[in-house]
């Protein structure tokens, strides 16, 4: 058993971004998928939903098939499903958007609490971490650098997708329907199937996301896993202006938040936890009032997204 | 579309899973059907296989459910509202129970107190121990000193700890809880004085990204033995294993998570307590409204012994645990000082289980790090 | 946002028919779904019955459960009058709660009269929460904040705010292992509704339900306020106060969810802790968008909703089905509601107008 020394204060900074590292993989993922969404127009405010369900399907498969990594894929081939249904419901005329979402945030949640019952139990084993570590001597230092590959995943994914929405084809279609939805049938594009795909592909990120809460931190399932995770990271889009890359910094900034009360406590600063507990949600409204402004619409915003007209 | 038919598995068992207790209330009977047999209802605020608070009492419904002439309902996650008002007098009506379990502390003052009156010839057994002097007659209440068991842990984590240094993740600084982290603390440093325990709130029950993140903290800070006072200990002892700590389990055996790190554990032992209480109702006794014991009287246990608990530790804590049995222990014998210097027991003062001072603690004994607001 | 402006389509017929494909979809999916978890569906349907309405018993449970909807509700479909979605109806109701005890508790301390404490502990609720939802439309209106988000965030921070107080500043030293505020004691609670084992929280909320109903859709408040919904520009145009109106609105709808929080403290739990987080809020949100913003509507669908869950208990402890149950049904019946509105216009009924037709009686459903 490893005995490591006690690092005191230093421990705080260590365990926020440790933390940063940790928690921060299920907000990147929602963001990143809330981001491809949103920029072709739509918003899917039941992505708190597609997350729950990525969760508890990703556990479910992988504690029936033994395979982790096939878990992750069901999540997010659940999570995709949900997508799909936002996308087409969306779709149909008069039907809205933000409303869909809540009704989907609802939907999701219950669907998972009642097949996910019999897995609270199961005990399924973790999904590997990749040690970048092996260069320190401190086990602390060592331990906060085990990183699950999936947080990889995103980091890459991040910059790959600003990258895209520039320079492919699909990309530009994407901003062109966020855009104007009338520009892109001038161009022959159909903007409700490019909704819809967007809101698929969306899906897909948010239910692996999921998986990342059930199959590695805090790695088991249960019925309050998830405590607003996921609609936190759609407000979290917002003020990352629609910018995937500003998505990961704006999810490392929220994963630090979340571990700071645990982290001051560790080290004996013990008032006013509840407050440190709502730091991210502080942190969010603080900075959307900051970056808003009445007279014009958000820099980066897609003008054909609800919430910014 | 692998995954829908996947879930369909998973549902379907679930459904078995459930179906267990299905057959016994199979059918729509309404009314009131008391004559032979004794209908008990549970009454659970969290899911009722969480590894924990929720599962120690649906255990103890459990054991219930095998005995003859009763029939058993339960309904899980009912919040400390109007709901659970509510579910007791759908019980009591619709299913035509008698004796009542409402499980969750909250669901006293105001819910029990205002039903109790109304419906004088059911029995309400409460699991907290607030039944009062001139409170309602056919109320029970209930509690465990699961503390002793807090400091039998305290003692084999320390002879297990290398840092000297013990780790607590609790929920919210209430009596109760402060009584565990102390017990547990006397009972480490009753071996090696110098020990300390750090305390981290999470403010809530069933919090598991504040749980393992606060176990990761801890685990940073050099701590190298844990345990707990949340609903549902699992994500923190499965945490806990991943970091190569040790840890002391709480509410339920929480041993086949951790079979590395797992020491021993404090446990409740509801089977015991329900099966009694509804002998007592069969036999048509009067069931005492207040029901309180620790080890001795069976109300609660300890997990048996892990792999790393060493001999040492082994004779110590069953030397102290015979004593428990002997009725012959006080865990809260002066002089005891605060962590914040103050003298909270005097020398010579000794506060046994049952003293009500305990009751209302609201300090952390020295040696814990951490503060009570 | 044109949630508001595609209601006024649609005529009487399809408004009532609409709603009942919706309905009767959705307890089509139910069934199909609980089937599948090797349940009987018409067993389901009927415990589901007797569990809402069957016996007097249930009835009043289901009142009892419809009352607080019945405020939280407003707290969303008030400002959707006015093309916003807010979603902070648990913050707004745990603020109302946390505000009302602050109020009382000293009026109680002096011994004040009964009916006087619970008036102002009613207007400091319905103050606390008004201010509260009317925050998220100032910040709105002036800052160009999604209010959606912005109200959501309120909430998070609003719970966290009152566990810090009841823990703290305003915990009473003698509730030990259930941190609360002091308790206003009996003499001051609010009772219950004579001949009925249901609180007078359900009489306040089909009181707001039936003024707000009167104040948005026959004064010319309402009628300025919908202009703002319909059209934010037009109403700038024609000069109408757009700010005073969005705070005037908001405000109504928190004092709605506050009002509830009140209740809670004055009917329930004689005390502010952490049970008035008790999923109201959401509820509201689903009645709010089942009744289709309208509030006289929202009076049916909350005793529907209070029926559902009421009924939730029976099926967990019959069915042994989970308590999740009751959450996949009300899931299912948002999501096919919200899909029925692409009906509207399009069914081969006889129209008339939808607002004629709601200023002659109340909707029946």
């Amino acid at each position: 058993m490893a005995t490591p020394e006690a690092i005191g204060w230093v421990g705080v900074p260590l365990a926020v971004i440790a933390g940063a590292i940790r928690v921060s993989t299920p907000f990147l993922f929602v963001s990143l998928g809330e981001c491809l969404t949103e920029r072709s127009g739509r918003i899917n405010l039941g992505l708190e939903g597609t997350l729950v369900m990525g969760a508890m399907s990703g556990y479910g498969v992988a504690w029936l098939s033994g395979s982790l990594w096939l878990g992750v894929l069901a999540a997010g081939v659940v999570g995709s499903l949900f997508g799909l249904l936002h996308g087409v419901l969306c779709s149909l005329p008069k039907v809205n958007d933000i409303a869909l979402g809540i009704a989907l945030m609802m939907l999701g949640t219950g669907l998972a609490f009642f097949l996910g019952k019999p897995l609270i139990q199961p005990a399924v084993e973790n999904l590997p971490s990749i040690n970048f570590g092996w260069w320190s001597d401190i086990p602390q230092v060592q331990e906060a650098l085990k990183i699950n590959p999936l947080f990889i995943v995103g980091i890459i994914l991040a910059p790959a997708m600003m990258w895209a929405f520039r320079n492919t084809r699909w990309g530009l279609i994407v901003r062109m329907v966020g855009d104007s939805a009338d520009a892109a049938r001038a161009m022959g594009y159909n903007a409700n199937t490019v909704r819809v795909l967007a809101t698929v592909a969306g899906g897909f990120l948010a239910g692996i996301g999921g998986s990342f809460l059930s199959l590695y931190y805090p790695g088991s399932w249960n019925e309050g896993l998830s405590s607003g995770q996921g609609i936190t990271a759609v407000a979290l889009v917002i003020f990352a202006r629609w910018n995937p890359l500003y998505c990961l910094y704006a999810s490392l900034l929220f994963g630090g938040a979340g571990a700071l009360g645990p982290a001051l406590q560790a080290v004996g600063v013990t008032q006013g936890y509840y407050l440190f507990n709502a730091a991210p949600y502080i942190l969010t409204l603080i900075i959307m009032v900051a970056s808003s402004s009445s007279r014009r619409r958000l820099a980066g915003a897609p003008a054909e997204l609800s919430v910014t007209r | 579309m692998t995954s829908s038919a996947i879930n369909r598995r998973s549902l379907l068992k679930g459904a078995t899973a459930f179906g267990i207790g299905g057959a016994l209330s199979s059918g729509l009977r309404f009314g009131t059907a008391r004559a032979a047999t004794l209908t008990i209802g549970f009454i659970y605020v969290g899911p009722r296989d969480d590894y924990g608070y929720n599962q120690s009492h649906a255990e103890g419904a459990a054991a219930v459910k095998k005995m003859a002439g009763v029939k058993v309902v339960e309904e899980e996650k009912v919040p400390e509202t109007i709901d659970v008002e509510k579910t007791m007098e759908s019980m009591i009506n619709l299913d035509g129970a008698s004796l009542l379990f409402p499980t969750s502390f909250g669901y006293y003052d105001p819910h029990i107190l205002k039903l109790a009156p109304k419906y004088k010839d059911v029995t309400f057994l409460h699991c907290g121990g607030l039944w009062k002097e001139g409170g309602p007659a056919n109320v029970g209440s209930y509690f465990g000193y699961i503390d002793e068991a807090q400091y039998l842990s305290g003692i084999v984590a320390a002879y297990t700890s290398k840092t000297k240094k013990m780790g607590f993740v609790a929920a919210k600084p209430i009596p109760q809880v402060l009584r565990n982290i102390n017990s547990f603390t006397l009972g480490a440093r009753s071996v090696d004085p110098t020990i300390t325990t750090q305390v981290i709130f999470t403010g809530d029950w069933s919090m598991p990204v504040k749980e393992a993140e606060a176990t990761n903290s801890l685990a940073d800070q050099g701590i190298d033995v844990i345990t707990c006072h949340v609903d549902s200990p699992k994500v923190l002892v499965e945490t806990a294993e991943t970091r190569g700590m040790f840890v002391c389990g709480y509410h339920a055996s929480q041993a086949a998570l951790a079979p590395k790190g797992y020491l021993t554990g404090a446990e409740w032992n509801w089977e015991k307590v329900y099966t009694d209480y509804v002998t007592m109702i069969q036999k048509g006794e009067k069931v005492p409204n207040m029901l309180r014991g620790g080890l001795k009287e069976g109300i609660v246990k300890r997990s048996a012994y892990g792999a790393p608990v060493s001999d040492e530790a082994r004779k110590h804590a069953d030397s102290v645990y015979d004593k428990f049995m002997a009725g012959d222990f006080v865990i809260y014998k002066g002089p005891i000082k605060s962590n914040t210097g103050k003298m909270v027991i005097d020398s010579g003062v000794s506060q046994g289980q049952t003293d009500i001072a305990l009751e209302s603690m609201d300090y952390l004994v020295e040696g814990v790090v951490g503060s009570t607001s | 946002m044109r949630i508001v402006a595609k209601m006024a389509t649609g005529g009487p017929v399809e408004v009532l028919l609409v709603p009942l494909i919706a309905i009767l979809a959705s307890a089509l999916l139910f069934a199909g779904f609980v089937a599948l978890a090797g349940v009987n569906p018409l067993e389901v349907y009927a415990l589901m019955y007797k569990g809402a309405f069957g016996t007097w018993f249930s009835l009043q449970n289901t009142l009892q459960r419809a009352a607080p909807l019945l405020l939280t509700a407003l707290c969303t479909a008030l400002p959707a009058q006015m093309g916003m979605v807010i979603i902070g109806a648990e913050g707004a109701l745990v603020m109302g709660g946390l505000v009302a005890v602050a109020a009382g508790l000293p009026l109680v301390g002096m011994g004040a009269p009964v009916f006087l404490t619970q008036l102002v502990m009613a207007l400091a609720g319905m103050i606390a929460g008004g201010l509260f939802v009317a925050l998220a439309g100032a910040l709105r209106h002036w800052r160009g904040v999604n209010e959606t988000i912005a109200s959501l965030l309120l909430s998070y921070i609003a719970i966290a705010v009152m566990n810090q107080m009841v823990e703290g500043p305003m915990r009473d030293p003698a509730s030990l292992n259930k941190p609360s505020t002091g308790a206003i004691g009996d003499v001051y609670m609010i009772g219950t509704i004579p001949g009925m084992d249901v609180h007078w929280g359900l009489v306040f909320g089909l009181i707001f339900c039936v003024l707000t109903w009167l104040l948005m859709f026959h004064t010319s408040f309402g009628f300025a306020a919908r202009i703002v919904g319909g059209n934010a520009r037009t109403a700038k145009l024609v000069g109408l106060p757009v700010g005073f109106l969005v705070l005037a609105v908001t405000f109504l709808g928190g004092a709605a969810a506050g009002l509830a929080g009140m209740v809670e403290v004055a009917a329930v739990q004689g005390r502010a802790n952490a049970s008035l987080v008790a999923g109201y809020g959401t509820g509201g949100i689903l009645v709010a968008f089942l009744a289709r913003q309208n509030p006289i509507a929202v009076i049916p669908v909350a005793v529907l909703l209070g029926g559902i869950a009421a009924s939730g208990g029976l099926l967990q402890r019959r069915l042994d089905l989970p308590d999740a149950t009751v959450l996949v049904l009300q899931g299912i019946l948002f999501v096919v509601l919200l899909a029925s509105e692409m009906l509207y216009g399009r069914l081969a009924v006889p129209r008339l107008s939808l607002a004629s037709f709601l200023r002659l009686r109340p909707q029946r459903s």
